[in-house]
């Protein structure tokens, strides 16, 4: 993965096969600290406690546990490059967060990337769930949430329609990183 | 603070008046890119960006697009597949963006499946 938004991507694809119906993704940094953080929460099915041990191992994969696989495996790589870590809380029936940080000025932390292509193919390839999505940086600040935009829209258009993914897009477009 | 504005939702929702509003899961087209790891990590939302382009410049409310997880072909990503209502679907594989402009404009628009960059034509339908 060439930058942080596709691992966002992969993780977040994830979470809409667990069954989720919100999925809610935070970025944010603490310049003190010297931290980037990414945090990912769905309500989805959730994993139990064998499961989640597993969830990081890639050699593991068996294809019919859709949580398992390399999406985590190099999620966790990336952190852990800059010194940093991933943590997955999950609770059966309730949902997974997966909270990945990394030292912000490592040399081997890679750019945030196009998170504005990010969140509107997540939103194209899954219109029927909700996304949250809020980043607090130094550099910009974003906030989507797809629940409001669906109640503005109130049936008229769909929120995977190209006119609105364009106005989504466009928030985006100064750049994050 | 970057947000939507009230206002220019209701602008394009003013906008749809007049078009033929299409009921959901009514198309004559579906393009679907397949976003695995190994799909992502190969450049698919790059294809996604760029369907979504040409879909918006198209102006076409019967072309839906979408996405799907990994299709088991993990050395020919990024992949696309193309299901044109009433015709076997499309496999194209070890695309990029003008490959996939390409595609849009001769077989998603025009009818006509781009041969040459097609795994396998008919292999499944997702509908």
């Amino acid at each position: 993965m060439q930058d942080l938004s596709l691992h966002i991507l992969d993780i977040v694809e994830n979470a809409t096969q667990a069954g989720a119906t919100l999925i809610e993704i935070d970025i944010s940094e603490d310049i003190g600290k010297d931290t980037l953080q990414i945090c990912i929460k769905d309500n989805g099915h959730g994993m139990d406690a064998e499961m989640l041990r597993r969830a990081t191992d890639p050699f593991v994969t068996t294809r019919t546990t859709r949580r398992v696989g390399m999406g985590l495996p190099l999620l966790k790589q990336a952190a852990e490059e800059t010194g940093g870590d991933l943590l997955i809380t999950s609770e059966l029936g309730k949902g997974t967060r997966v909270v990945a940080t990394f030292r912000k000025s490592h040399i081997d932390r890679r750019p945030l990337g196009d998170m504005g292509a990010t969140l509107t193919t997540l939103i194209m390839g899954n219109p029927d769930l909700d996304f949250r999505y809020a980043s607090n940086l130094h550099e910009k600040e974003v906030e989507v949430d797809t629940r409001s935009i669906r109640k503005e829209l109130n049936g008229v258009m769909t929120i995977n329609n190209p006119a609105v993914i364009a106005l989504i897009r466009d928030l985006f477009n100064k750049g994050e990183d | 603070m970057a947000k939507l504005k009230v206002e220019d939702l209701k602008r394009i929702k003013e906008s749809m008046k007049g078009t033929v509003n299409l009921r959901q899961g009514d198309y004559r087209v579906k393009v679907t890119v397949h976003m695995g790891t190994c799909g992502i990590a190969a450049g698919a939302r790059k294809l996604m960006t760029a369907l979504l382009e040409k879909l918006e410049k198209s102006g076409a409310t019967d072309i839906i697009l979408t996405s799907s997880g990994c299709a088991g072909l993990c050395n020919h990503e990024p992949m696309i597949t193309v299901e044109a209502k009433d015709s076997a679907p499309v496999k194209y594989v070890k695309l990029d963006p003008d490959k996939v402009a390409r595609i849009f404009d001769e077989h998603v628009a025009g009818g006509h499946p781009v041969a040459e960059y097609a795994l396998s034509i008919g292999s499944e339908t997702t509908y």
